[in-house]
């Protein structure tokens, strides 16, 4: 079996996800659009939330992939700093995008959810607070690396603030038990006995969760095709300019 | 086809159609930015070529 290193060479990565990419991106559309469907069209309204529960299929993927889009960052950034591999600082970069989006649509879904249900489109409670933080982080790690002309300062300031970043995306996760009060409920889905979702919302909601897993895997993988070849031609354009 | 969505039509339909549209704008950038920077790597790849 091929070591995972082997993809840090750019010309592998790019090979790979030559044929890989499509197929992602066909998987991707077919899942997600399939969760969709089920969730809003096919899934009864709740004896409480009314027919406000179908917002759950778009909001808790969208959450999920905002935290794990930082953490799968986290852990680019961290092979960077330790191993320098560029592949791994250009996927990280090409992932603050897609994990940006995924945090608006977590805090609009959750706004236009909140009206009805509390009563309020915004509360300071931990778990949102530490949300829109996350966003924050989001817009200025994407900041930091347009802001720097240099790859390699921008990949190690980018990394660092990753880090530091990754203490909200915990508490994002998290805030909910750390502090146990606030308007936002623990977790939705839960593996430990007396689970609260019935199977009739959380067969679609899988399904979105992955469908939305594979949309963050497909623009990582194109996103950082287009940084490697950005990178490349920035490369090429300063020997031109030593020549 | 469309369900009855009762009272909350508008919020429920609304986050759908925000989300979808952010999604779909946030892939077309993607592969916008995409196709453009690799016509310009070939540009200029092409360009080195016939300069020697």
């Amino acid at each position: 079996m091929s070591s995972l290193w082997e993809y840090a060479n750019p010309l592998k990565f790019m090979r790979t996800t030559d044929w890989l990419l499509p197929i992602v991106a066909v998987a991707a559309v077919v899942v997600t659009t399939t969760g969709l469907i089920w969730g809003f069209f096919f899934t009864p309204d709740d004896f409480r939330q009314g027919s406000t529960v179908k917002i759950v299929f778009l909001h808790v993927p969208a959450a999920l992939m905002a935290i794990n889009a930082w953490l799968m960052m986290l852990v680019a950034s961290l092979v960077w700093l330790i191993r320098r591999h560029h592949v791994s600082a250009l996927a990280a970069r090409a992932a603050a995008p897609v994990g940006a989006v995924m945090t608006v649509i977590g805090l609009i879904t959750g706004a236009v959810w909140g009206q009805p249900m509390w009563g309020t489109w915004w509360a300071w409670d931990p778990r949102l607070t530490s949300f829109l933080i996350l966003f924050l982080f989001y817009l200025g790690y994407i900041a930091m690396w347009s802001a720097i002309d240099d790859p390699d300062t921008g990949a190690d300031l980018t990394a660092v603030l990753c880090l530091v970043g990754s203490v909200f995306a915990v508490l994002s996760r998290y805030a909910a038990n750390f502090w146990n009060q606030g308007l936002h409920q623990g977790a939705s889905l839960s593996v430990a006995p007396g689970t609260r979702m019935d199977w009739a919302y959380k067969a679609p909601l899988y399904t979105c969760m992955v469908g939305f897993g594979l949309i963050f895997l497909a623009l990582v993988l194109t996103g950082t095709r287009t940084e490697i070849r950005a990178r490349r031609m920035k490369a090429l354009a300063a020997r031109e300019r030593m020549a | 086809m469309m369900p009855d969505l009762g009272r909350y039509a508008v919020e429920v339909t609304s986050a759908y159609l925000v989300s979808l549209g952010l999604l779909v704008a946030l892939a077309l950038w993607y592969v916008a930015r995409g196709r453009r920077v690799r016509r310009d790597l070939d540009a200029f790849e092409q360009k080195r070529g016939k300069n020697g």
